[in-house]
């Protein structure tokens, strides 16, 4: 969910990153208010709607529930176990209400922008850590998901073909390898950068 | 003029590089060699990455240890995989990235990004994820973000070996026109048609030095020979 902006022109877009940060700590405390499933299920719909007016393709909507399927499942049998239906109903939306417009945030929100908003956040700390370095330790997290996963999937194809796909060690340990050379050579780059300058 | 004197370079009490000493001051710089012969150490050397063991190298007057900074900023630096050198997970970003480190205006900084992408015709790329680039395009962002810097020299360490055909010559005639003093580090020989000097080391130590015609034929003599 970190690296999925979507640069569309739509009014969510437009909205200043601090203003959507502190909207969705609202939202997604107000929403453990919702007295029931007739409401939560409306505010799961108006999420939905939010995708379409921030000119979000369904297909991403889909694409951030899919990875929670089974996480929502769980919670839905088993509160359905303990509640009864109606109860679990109400809290699987809830979660997927949460879900949604978590991923809102990201999808319409530059990954430059909600480091500029953690910097600020962090200003008052200044005297006691590096908010510039804090700051870049989030970018490059939000890089590096996406190429440790495209690592993980070669390994992971690599190993396969050597009929090695099921061993967990054959695949974790060349991942760890790549992973610290990784490491070693984007603080090499970052350096050339000059981030670390004087 | 970058100078290299008497320049030792040891890992673990193994010798990378022995006793080096030249000054360069060509714009086309070639350096060549088998793996491990020392040419990425070289090449590390020139922008600070790597510090000698002893000796010491100079840009502009500037001494890669003490001034490790200053030099980075006159020494841009291309790396051989473009994924492990952008660190901003959209295009846009990376560009500006090296910028905030100058401490220069906003505006500038925006007319600078700006005439950046005009000038590689890239201004589509600008919005996009850069894991989503394709190789040819993330080595192309990865050298914009060494350009908008305005160094003095830049270093390239095998800048095009992940590259397909289109996109290596596609770099080249980039850096080609590149108005900055280029060191290249690489492997295929052919890139180094019109280069003012090859450099070609041997075992931690410069085994050649002088026109690409002589050296490359004293490269492929002794590759041959072993």
């Amino acid at each position: 969910m970190l690296t999925l902006y979507v640069p569309r022109d739509s009014w969510l877009h437009r909205l200043p990153a601090g203003f959507k940060f502190l909207t969705l700590i609202a939202v997604g405390t107000a929403i453990f208010w919702v007295p029931n499933i007739e409401v939560m299920a409306g505010v799961t719909l108006i999420s939905c709607l939010l995708f379409a007016s921030a000119k979000i393709p369904l297909l991403k909507l889909y694409e951030q529930l899919k990875p929670a399927f089974w996480a929502l499942l769980i919670i839905f049998l088993a509160q359905w176990y303990l509640e009864g239906l109606e109860y679990a109903g109400y809290v699987t939306l809830r979660f997927t209400t949460l879900i949604l417009l978590a991923s809102l945030l990201t999808l319409t929100t530059r990954s430059d922008a909600m480091i500029a908003v953690i910097e600020k956040a962090l200003g008052p700390f200044d005297r006691w850590i590096s908010v510039e370095k804090v700051s870049l330790a989030f970018s490059l997290t939000f890089r590096f998901i996406p190429l440790m996963r495209s690592v993980t999937a070669e390994v992971r194809e690599a190993q396969k073909a050597r009929g090695l796909d099921r061993n967990l060690i054959a695949l974790m340990i060349p991942v760890i390898i790549r992973t610290l050379k990784t490491a070693t050579e984007v603080g090499e780059a970052v350096e050339a950068r000059m981030v670390d300058n004087e | 003029m970058i100078s290299f004197s008497s320049v030792n370079v040891a890992f673990d009490g193994r010798a990378v590089l022995e006793n080096l000493s030249l000054d360069l001051s060509e714009q086309r710089i070639g350096i060549i060699g088998w793996n491990g012969s020392g040419k990425s150490t070289f090449s590390r050397l020139v922008n600070g990455l790597q510090s000698p063991t002893s000796g010491s190298v100079t840009v502009g007057g500037l001494d890669t240890t003490k001034d490790g900074g200053k030099v980075r900023r006159k020494v841009g630096f291309v790396f051989q995989n473009p994924d492990n050198q952008i660190v901003y997970p959209i295009v846009e970003e990376d560009i500006a990235f090296g910028l905030k480190g100058l401490k220069l205006p906003k505006e500038e900084r925006e007319e600078r990004i700006k005439q950046i992408f005009d000038e590689y015709k890239l201004t589509h790329l600008r919005e996009r994820l850069t894991h989503t680039l394709s190789g040819g395009e993330k080595q192309m962002v990865a050298l914009m973000g060494v350009l908008v810097m305005r160094p003095d020299i830049i270093v390239l360490d095998e800048p095009t070996t992940l590259l397909d055909l289109r996109n290596k010559a596609k770099l080249m005639e980039t850096v080609s026109k590149l108005p900055q003093q280029i060191l290249m580090v690489t492997h295929d020989l052919d890139l180094l048609e019109g280069f003012d000097r090859v450099l070609m080391f041997h075992d931690g130590r410069l085994y050649q030095d002088g026109s690409p015609a002589d050296v490359i034929k004293a490269y492929r003599e002794i590759s041959l020979q072993c």
